[in-house]
């Protein structure tokens, strides 16, 4: 007679592995890509320099400019998203509770979420309109700020869900306050969390190019205050890509190698931050 | 130090529709050991936490009556519940030390509540482990997660942050029931030698752990209080039937 149980054990065991190397794959084949066709054109002028007269039509220079504009951009960003989004998760997990305000402000940001980017860069490109503003960091910083916000608010949120009831108890009993509570006990608690949420939200804000198309418009010099025009690694590689000189197309990914490296970079902080703050946490 | 007992006046606690206590009325002798017994979902817990107010958490919550500790109304307008809960110190079931080193544990009350000296803190922190019997143990190591603790020692070491901001009361919430026999052992001979200078009120479901400790005893039964005496007249002499039943494990 045949195990069903075994058998049953198998396939969903040969189900996951699958899975597993559906998205391992794709990692790497894009890796594998980027690499390959960017690592000719990689090279020190690529890092350490802004594009020269001609650069796109494959004369000499670097992307410096985008690499140091999406770089001011993502801080810029991040620190305002995290500005925002902290006190609204502390909000929700210790004064708002189980409310029907909860409810609705958590739902409100989950659809937020799910609005793209372009959506954002497009309201922003609106108000600059009526403001007769033009495209500058600030404003990218604005629209980066805007929709990495609601990620970053719900990733805080369900990190600091997480932390115990117990936990407070411990702080509320020995008279905190909420506020003590929340700086003191769910903050420590919660930080390998946070700092997870925290590159995360930068790793999305790093990557977009849609939303910043309008608003962070795109310039060969490196920006010198908020108000200047800013270039961004992902439309640097978008630019790159469509200019029909060889040379050029490579510097894409060359510039995709380095926004990857970036990002990569960022993860391997997040792991190494998180690990470092888990000292203290109460499992 | 000679303090004023605790008196609870016609307390009735609702959680919801579920009545948990009902017209609770008692007063608790200052430096005496008060153990509250009864059967599981009595009401033993939530009345503890009315001396704290830690049952404000609560959600649904409905509280009538008064609590006075001190000669103050705990439930009475301007009450600053921080302060009160300095004053009244709690001890949980489970151990549940804060997520930082063991120093910094102790040192949270002190620091919440204004002290900001090192040197004081570190004199803080040694007594206060010292009188748990822990210092030994952790001097050696203060910068430790607290965590990396064993439970036993976790549960001195709460009840050591407790003692840290010299309260008046102790309440303890079954403060043995997740420790070891020996563990278990250090807690209730530290709770017996507390009781000079602190007012203590401890919920046990030990019948054997409440005659052990307790000068005085109060028996709850479905959020009623149906015997509240000296520990020998319950424990050998109940007057009603219903205590005598829970005391010989008729029921619970």
């Amino acid at each position: 007679m045949v195990d069903w149980r075994k058998t049953e054990e198998q396939l969903f065991k040969g189900l996951m592995i699958a899975s597993l190397l559906i998205v391992l794959g794709s990692l790497a084949a894009v890796f594998i890509v980027v690499v390959i066709r960017g690592a000719p054109a990689l090279s020190l002028a690529m890092i350490t320099q802004t594009p020269q007269g001609g650069y796109y039509l494959g004369k000499g220079g670097g992307i410096l400019n985008a690499i140091a504009g999406s770089l001011y951009l993502a801080a810029g960003a991040i620190a305002l998203a995290f500005l925002i989004s902290l006190p609204i998760a502390w909000y929700l997990n210790q004064y708002a509770g189980r409310s029907k305000i909860a409810a609705f402000v958590r739902i409100s940001l989950d659809v937020a979420s799910g609005i793209p980017s372009l959506i954002y860069g497009a309201f922003v490109f609106i108000i600059m309109i009526g403001l007769h503003e033009r495209v500058s960091l600030f404003w990218g910083i604005i629209t980066v700020a805007l929709f990495i916000t609601p990620l970053l608010t719900r990733g805080l949120d369900e990190v600091m869900q997480t932390v115990s009831p117990k936990l407070k108890e411990a702080s509320f009993m020995m008279g905190a306050t909420r506020f003590e509570t929340l700086w003191h006990v769910v903050l420590r608690q919660s930080l390998p969390g946070i700092v997870t949420a925290f590159l995360l939200a930068l790793g999305r804000g790093i990557g977009d190019a849609a939303s910043v198309l309008f608003t962070a418009g795109y310039t060969d010099q490196i920006p010198t205050s908020l108000g200047d025009a800013v270039a961004t690694l992902p439309l640097a590689i978008f630019f790159q890509l469509g200019s029909p000189v060889p040379e050029v197309q490579a510097r894409a990914y060359a510039s995709g190698i380095i926004l990857l490296a970036i990002v990569l970079a960022l993860s391997l902080c997040s792991r190494i931050l998180s690990q470092r703050f888990k000292k203290y946490v109460i499992k | 130090m000679a303090g004023k007992p605790i008196t609870i006046s016609h307390l009735n606690v609702r959680i919801g529709d579920r009545n948990i206590l009902k017209d609770i009325s008692v007063s608790i002798p200052p430096n005496k050991i008060t153990a509250i017994i009864g059967p599981s979902g009595c009401g033993k817990s939530t009345m503890l936490k009315c001396m704290n107010r830690m049952i404000d958490l609560v959600e649904e919550i409905d509280i009538e009556g008064d609590v006075h500790i001190d000669g103050e109304n705990i439930y009475g307008s301007g009450i600053d519940v921080s302060l009160l809960r300095k004053k009244v110190g709690m001890i949980a079931q489970t151990p549940n030390p804060l997520p930082m080193s063991i120093y910094d544990n102790i040192a949270y009350g002190p620091r919440i509540h204004g002290q900001r000296k090192r040197t004081d803190l570190d004199e803080i922190v040694e007594r206060c482990l010292n009188t748990v019997g822990l210092w030994s143990e952790v001097k050696e190591r203060l910068e430790d997660p607290a965590a990396k603790l064993s439970i036993g020692q976790q549960q001195r070491l709460c009840l050591a942050r407790a003692l840290a901001v010299q309260p008046e009361v102790l309440l303890c919430d079954e403060v043995t029931s997740s420790l070891d026999p020996v563990s278990a052992k250090h807690i209730e001979t530290e709770l017996s030698s507390l009781k000079n200078d602190y007012t203590i009120v401890f919920v046990t479901h030990i019948l054997r752990q409440a005659k052990r400790l307790a000068d005085y005893v109060i028996f709850l039964y479905l959020g009623e209080l149906v015997e509240y005496g000296p520990a020998n007249e319950v424990f050998f002499h109940p007057k009603d039937p219903r205590t005598a039943a829970y005391i010989e494990g008729v029921f619970g």
